[in-house]
Order: structure tokens, then sequence, then C-alpha cells
């Protein structure tokens, strides 16, 4: 895919200071962090997820277990898309059962990664309740889900791709818009 | 990344980067047994039909399972052997098979070749259960898996395989994905069940299994069967049992960390006695677990993406 | 009509002849071999074969017609035509039918048959065995009144050294070549293709060159002993060419065939799993291959024959253990030696030629082979230069290995006993 006209929308700062306003919302909603689990989606909302574990703990001083969730075996395209994904490994060290669940991932598009995610988390057992949290909500739901914690609402084209970088794995906090040629 | 055919016949015809891809996708497949429920809806509304031609318990069960934990609907055909000469042709019943829009058919046959000429025919995904003495990919990539699980690599393992070597599927499969990742591999038999020109595989061969033992990492033993007595391939069981049989007292010349592993079903107390198919070192009953990781795999990886043309 | 064959350059090697010569050939016969012969005669045709090569007709030593008992594989008629087609004139068809050629009236209604359907010359080889099963000898003699050329127990091999001893003790008395498909049972059995790699990586059962060899042992032990007329079918290994050489040098009555495929493709062809690739004797090594040219070049082998045995697609269409052995070759004869041996430098042209024509005729003393004056006008015209991919065969059946490949040097015209049976493909009536 060739790309083109980069346009920054966030800047290494302002990530921080979403995630830290996203963390706030959090514990508010919530009335605090106990009996709160937070399960990642891989790769980025996994790190978006131990970041805000990271800040709740600073706040509240209550330790979030943060689990990792591959969807790939639930994806709803497995024999449409050009490049099959990798299958990785799901991690989640906790017993879900009436657990609060926070559901983190980096971008909210068309819904169908987030059904994926709950389908799988519905698998390992019964929460209490999933609540949906992201990085950016770029419009163009397929699926009726929304977000109840959202970092960055971004209106888009469906010519674009939100390119988000975190420093785990890209070496740079950064969110992008990128115009597919 | 994917697997760039429409079918698995054999290892010979994978490289090493496939097979890399293989026993890594497996990995999380075999995580999913770890769970409360083990089934994911990957292959959600896929076909899969299980053509045996031969009997077969724990290939087909470990098939059926895998198939069944990717959510695929799955149809179990089984032709006893009588009438492969008789009944319908392969071809007719591959035609059929695939009129009935089955995305993918296993099948395991007596006779060598068997999954190629399927193949030729249909565009279904035609995975090779075993076919005659030709190969059994499955159970190699199964058999690697657990290897690379417990030894970490495959890159200089020392791997000895015994009994009989001709008539084994399994052993052919191994020797292909083995040497293609780099592993050090000995075959040891009889004389008269080493077939020709097998150092040209690039395998070391040995007719006696002690002076081999002593360096090897992985100790994989085949089954031996009674018929081939008659056709004066070894003069007696007992006989077999003495030179080739693998027990606590070979065990001792052995590598403290040695694994043992045979493909199933055993004849306890002939190619392997039972304290030692029982023992710390075997691995017997975790390469069947693994077994329905890596089918899995392989049935995600070749489900993926662009349209399937024939191959021919 | 009276043909006249012009411009062509005509080799024939039973006359050691290498020269552009005109033909004339006059009520069925030779008339003329000579320069520039002029067409006076009203009721000439001539034949402008400018830039062709003119052979003697090309006899196959080695055919299965089928024809009685699988008609469904392929009759007189149809295999006929597959000659006529591939510039071959005559076949000895062999005696595996079913029922098996055992007796004069089976040889009789063979030769009666090909009289009326036949558009080539037709020669018989009777039984060695009665119902090629080893036992007990055939009527020989009753075969060879009955005009039996040979005899053998083509595909049924005879196991038994005793009635081995016997057929060639017997047959010596009528001069008749004892054909032998030299193959030992218990070596062979359940055997599919060659043993050696490709058997092993395959997992298919081999069959050892052994098998052959110690067979070809033994015969030329027996032929030395009886001073019977030994004749080797279808030679495929190193050992079995070297054995019969050693042979020659003895002065052993041996003499020996091979076919276009032990000289042109090895195991590694079945790797695909092919089975168009499964015959006996089976495909061999490189190594092999090597040393059968070396025995066509040296003259260990004399003859090249096709081992034609057609099969059905649904027969040849299943599991390779299941097909049955053979695949058809006459109507690829004449481009596999021209492509194999002629431009690959093996033979030169009239060497070639010989091995398919006037070499057979001594083997089974037939008054072929030669473009003699006052001999049968059978002769082949083949086109040094014309490509073809091998696709459409005019035999019933279509079990080549070599569809899809291209090959150089076709039989244009082939004339039997002066009259064309083929002309640039097509078939007369």
């Amino acid at each position: 895919m060739e790309t083109q006209q980069k346009k920054f929308l966030v800047n290494e700062k302002e990530v921080n200071r979403i995630i830290t306003r996203m963390a706030h919302e959090i514990i508010e909603k919530n009335h605090g962090a106990k009996e709160l689990c937070i399960i990642g989606i891989r790769t980025r909302g996994v790190y978006v997820g131990e970041r805000l574990a990271n800040i709740i703990k600073k706040i509240e001083n209550v330790e979030v277990p943060v689990g990792i969730l591959d969807i790939t075996l639930y994806r709803d395209d497995v024999d449409s898309i050009d490049k099959q994904p990798i299958v990785k490994e799901t991690d989640i060290p906790f017993d879900i059962t009436n657990k609060k669940i926070l559901l983190v991932d980096d971008v909210l598009f068309t819904g169908r990664s987030t059904r994926a995610a709950l389908d799988a988390i519905m698998d390992f057992g019964r929460p209490k309740e999933i609540q949906l949290a992201v990085l950016i909500d770029r419009g163009h739901r397929e699926l009726p889900i929304q977000a109840d914690f959202v970092g960055k609402k971004v209106f888009t084209s469906l010519k674009e791709i939100v390119e988000v970088n975190l420093k785990e794995i890209d070496n740079i906090d950064q969110i992008k818009i990128v115009n597919i040629k | 990344m994917r697997l760039k055919r429409k079918d698995l016949l054999g290892l010979e015809d994978l490289d090493a980067k496939e097979i890399e891809l293989i026993l890594k996708t497996a990995k999380p497949f075999k995580e999913l047994f770890t769970r409360s429920i083990k089934k994911v809806p990957t292959l959600r509304g896929k076909t899969v039909v299980n053509l045996f031609y031969e009997p077969s318990t724990r290939t087909k069960a470990s098939f059926e399972l895998a198939e069944k934990r990717l959510s695929a609907d799955v149809l179990n055909i089984s032709v006893p052997t009588s009438s492969v000469v008789k009944g319908e042709t392969l071809i007719d019943t591959g035609k059929t098979i695939e009129a009935m829009m089955a995305d993918f058919v296993v099948i395991r046959h007596s006779m060598a070749g068997a999954p190629h000429l399927l193949a030729k025919e249909i565009k279904s995904s035609v995975i090779n259960a075993g076919d005659g003495t030709h190969e059994h990919p499955t159970q190699a990539l199964l058999d690697m898996f657990t290897m690379k699980e417990k030894k970490g690599t495959l890159k200089g393992l020392r791997v000895i395989l015994i009994g009989d070597i001709l008539h084994s599927r399994v052993a052919r499969s191994n020797i292909w994905g083995l040497t293609k990742m780099g592993a050090k591999v000995t075959v040891v038999g009889p004389a008269t069940l080493i077939p020709s020109k097998i150092e040209k595989m690039g395998v070391d061969v040995s007719y006696h299994l002690e002076e081999v033992i002593s360096k090897a990492d992985v100790i994989y033993t085949l089954r031996i069967q009674k018929e081939r007595q008659k056709q004066h391939l070894f003069p007696s069981l007992r006989e077999y049992t003495e030179l080739y049989g693998i027990n606590t007292a070979r065990l001792k010349m052995m590598k403290k960390n040695v694994i043992i592993m045979h493909p199933g079903p055993m004849n306890r107390g002939i190619e392997i006695s039972s304290d030692v198919a029982d023992g710390p070192h075997s691995v017997i009953t975790e390469q069947i677990t693994n077994g329905i990781a890596i089918r899995m795999a392989i049935l995600y990886l070749l489900s993926g993406g662009e349209t399937r043309e024939l191959t021919r | 009509m009276n043909l006249l064959v012009k411009g062509a350059r005509v080799i024939d090697p039973s006359k050691k002849l290498d020269k552009k010569i005109d033909i004339l050939i006059e009520n069925g016969k030779i008339a003329k071999l000579s320069q520039n012969i002029l067409s006076k005669k009203a009721n000439v045709k001539v034949i402008d074969a400018k830039g062709k090569v003119v052979i003697p007709g090309i006899i196959d030593m080695h055919t299965h017609l089928r024809e009685p008992g699988r008609e469904d594989e392929e009759t007189i008629a149809t295999g006929t035509r597959a000659a006529a087609a591939g510039g071959v004139t005559s076949v000895v068809c062999m005696p595996n039918t079913q029922p098996v050629i055992d007796n004069q009236a089976q040889v009789e209604l063979i030769l009666n048959k090909a009289q009326k359907e036949g558009l080539v010359n037709v020669f018989v080889v009777g039984a060695i065995t009665k119902a090629s099963k080893g036992e007990e000898l055939a009527p020989i003699g009753e075969l060879q009144r009955a005009g039996a050329v040979a005899i053998s127990d083509d595909g049924n091999p005879v196991m038994n050294s005793q009635i081995m001893r016997r057929a060639l003790e017997y047959s010596k008395m009528f001069k008749l070549p004892v054909i032998s498909h030299c193959e030992d049972l218990d070596l062979s059995k359940d055997g599919v293709m060659n043993e050696g790699y490709n058997s092993t990586i395959l997992g298919l059962r081999g069959i050892p060159t052994e098998s052959e060899e110690i067979m070809i042992a033994r015969d030329i032990k027996l032929a030395q002993m009886t001073g019977g007329y030994l004749h080797i079918a279808h030679v495929s290994s190193k050992d079995s060419v070297n054995l019969i050489r050693k042979a020659k040098k003895q002065k052993i009555k041996v003499s020996c065939e091979t076919c276009p495929h032990y000289f042109t493709l090895s195991d590694d062809a079945v790797v695909t799993f092919d089975t168009n690739t499964k015959i006996k004797p089976p495909l061999r090594t490189k190594e092999d291959i090597r040393a059968i040219k070396q025995g066509i070049k040296d003259g260990t082998i004399d003859c090249i024959a096709t081992d034609h045995a057609p099969h059905l697609d649904m027969e040849k269409n299943q599991e390779y253990e299941l097909a049955p052995f053979g695949i058809i070759g006459l109507e690829t004869l004449v481009p596999l030696i021209i492509t194999e041996l002629v431009d690959k430098k093996v033979l030169s042209l009239p060497e070639a030629i010989k091995k398919v024509t006037i070499n057979p005729a001594r083997v089974l003393n037939l008054k072929k082979g030669t473009l003699s004056v006052g001999s049968n006008a059978d002769l082949t015209i083949i086109d040094l230069n014309l490509e073809k991919t091998i696709s459409t065969f005019m035999s019933k059946s279509k079990n080549s290995p070599f569809i899809g490949r291209k090959l150089k040097g076709f039989a244009i015209l082939t004339m039997v006993n002066g009259k064309i049976a083929m002309q640039d493909g097509k078939i007369s009536k």
C-alpha cells in the first residue's frame, strides 16, 4: 500500500494527556477501580491498557490486572483478508467471571474487532460488565457498538488510515492520519 | 503470512520457512486448550470432509477435534479398503465431495500418491493424513513441534528414528522435516527394513542401536508390524525386541535429558517397554495433545485469502 | 497403382545404402532403385520426397494388440492404424491376449483378422507354455506351422528354469527364437517402480534391477547350454547390457531389444505419481539410461521395439499401485529415436534405422526390413525436421508418458506392400 500526505493529529505529550484523562474518567465512572480488569486487544490496545493500569495505580493505589487478547481466530474475514494475520497467544491470567472488564483498543473503526473481542471474552467466562475504551474513534461503524471512553474523536474519510504509534513498539508516541493512494 | 499453497501433501514440498510458520502458529492454538471453552469460531461455515480409506483411530480423532474446535462442519466418510479395488474410483469420490462444496478434504489412504491424485482433480484443499508408506506430514509436524517445545530448537538436534523405516510414512515425513530444520537424523533398524539409498535423504544409517543411542537428544521409535515377519523381513519379534527394543537398560545408556517419542499405537513390550513408555522421558501423550494444535494451525493456514485454484 | 518416390535420401542399412536415389514400386514390390527415374507410364503416381528420408518399413517386434479379449483397449484394426501413423509397417504381436495365443487356432485367428482389418503387416508370437502359465510347453511346432515367428511368455515370465531350458532346446529345432521377458517374480513382487532413491522417498514398493538381471543371466546360461535362440525383451538396466555384451563375446546366440522409454526417461519421472510412468520393467536411473545408450551404440542392443501396451484412461487414472503396467509407443517410436539418439549423436541415422528394420527382421527371420528389388514395398518416409508436441493418438488408448513433449523427426508416409497406409498424418481407409 502506498501512502502519502501524513497529517499529524496528536503528538507525544498529548498522547499522555489523553490517556491520563481517560484513566480519570474510568475511575470516576466506576467509583474507583476495584473489581476492574483490563483486557487489551493485540497489539497496541495492550500497551494502552498497560498505561491506563499504571496511571490508575498511581491515583487509586489499586493493582488492575491486564490481560492480552488476540482476536485473530474470532475475526469474520479469515478467508477474505489478503495477508492472513499471524495468530498469537492470548494471555488472560485472571478469572473474568463476575469482573468488570475494561476492553481496550487503539482505534475504533467498523466495530468488527470489538465484536470479535466480545465473543472471545465471552468464551473465557461470564463477566459482570464489559466497558470499552479506545484511544481514537474514527467513525464509520458497521455494527451498533459505541465506546464508553474515547481519547479523541476524529472525522476521517474511508480513504484514510489512522496510524497509532506507541513507544513500547514504535519508539515514539504519536497519532497520524495517512491517505491511502 | 500464510501458506501459499492449496494442499498439504507432504513435507518434501515444504521449505523451512513454511514449516517454521506452521510450528509457530500451532503455539497459540495449544494455548486454547487451557481454556474452559476450547472452541473458536474461525472456520465457521466451512466444511471439512475426513475421507478415510484406512482404519485410523488417533489421527482421525485428532483431525476431527481440530476441525470441531475451529467450528467447521465435519463429515466423516470411511471407505473400507476392500472397496478401493472394486468400488467407486478415488477421483469419482473426490468429485462427489467437491460437489458438496467441501472446503477441505483430509485423506488417509493405504496407497502412496492417493492425496496427490485427489488434489490434482478437485478444488478443495487436500490434507494428507497418511498415504501408504509415503508421507504423513501432520504427524511429522506435531513431532517436530513436540521436539521444539521440549528442546528449544530443532537445529543441531540429534534425532534417532528406530525400526521399520521401509514401511514408515512417519519416518519419511520426519526425515524431510527434520533435515530441513537442521536436525541430525540417524535411522536405525534391521538392514531389511532400511530402504534403498536412504542416505541420499541426508540421514545416517546404523544397524546397531547401542552404538548410536548415547548421542541422541530424541529417541523416536516406530511401530513394528507383525505381518512383516511373514515377508521375511526379520526372523521374530523376540529378536527384534532384543536388538531394537527401547527399555530401561538402554535408557541408562542415553543422555539424561533424552526424550522418547512414538507415533502410536504402541506395541508395549516389543518396540518399547511399558516402564519407558510411561516414564519421565516419554512425551508420547504430549504428542497427542500437540497433534490437535498442529492440525488446527494447518487448517487455519490453508483457509486464508486468495481464491483457490487447481494447482495443475 | 504404381508409385515413384522421388528426390529422397534413401537409407537401407541391409544394403549399406545411403544416397539420393529414386524408388519405383510396381505391383506392390520394389521394382527399381536408381537415380532420376522418369515416370513415363501413365499410371505412376509420383511422391515428391525431396528433403525427406526413405527407409525400409519399420518393424516393431514387440507390440500388444490386445485382441482378442481386451478390444476396449486396442484392436488389430486400431493397433495397426497406430502403427501406420507412427511409420511402422510390420508389428509383431505378443501372445498375452485373452485367451493366450498358445495354439494354431489362435495364431490363425489373428492372422486372418489382420488380413481383413489390419492396415500394416501383422506377425504373431506364440506362447512358450500353455496359457503362459509356465507349467507345460505349448505346441511350439504347431504354432510355427500356423505362422508364429517366435515364442514368448511376455508379461508372465517363465520362472521354472527347467521349462525354460526345454523351451530353448525344443524351439531350436524350428529355428524359432524364444523372446524372454526377464523378471524374477519373487524379487519384483508387489513392486511398482524401480528400487532406489525415488522408490524410497515415494514410499512405493521397488523392483530391483536384479530381478531382470538374474533372469537374463539364467537365460544366457540356458541358451549357452542348449544352443537355442534367445532374444531378451525390453532391456532396461546397466548390468543387463553388461551381461548380454559378455554373452555375445562368448558367441552365445543371444539378441536383445530395448524400448524408447528406457533411453529417454528415468525413474525421476515417477515423482508426480503419473501412472503413465508405470511399466515393466520399470524406468531405471540416469546411469542405466547412459548404459542403454552405450549398448545401443556398441551393438550389444540389436533392436529397438515399442512394447506398445495400451490401457484405458479409467485404468490408468487411479492410484499408482492400482494402475496397470504399460504404455503405448507405436506413434512415438520414430521421433524418440530421432530426438534422443540421432540428434544427440548416440547413433548415426543409418545405424538407428538398422535397429528397427533389418535387425528385428534378422532376429525373427522375416523377409522384411530391406528395400531390395523384388521385396514387398514396405517403406517409411521420415521428415527429420518436423517438430510436433505429442498430444493425440490413433491408438485406442492414450497412456503415454510423452504427452506434452516436443519431439522432432516424424514419419510422414507409411507404405505397406506398395499401398499408402498413412500420408501426412492421415490414415488411408
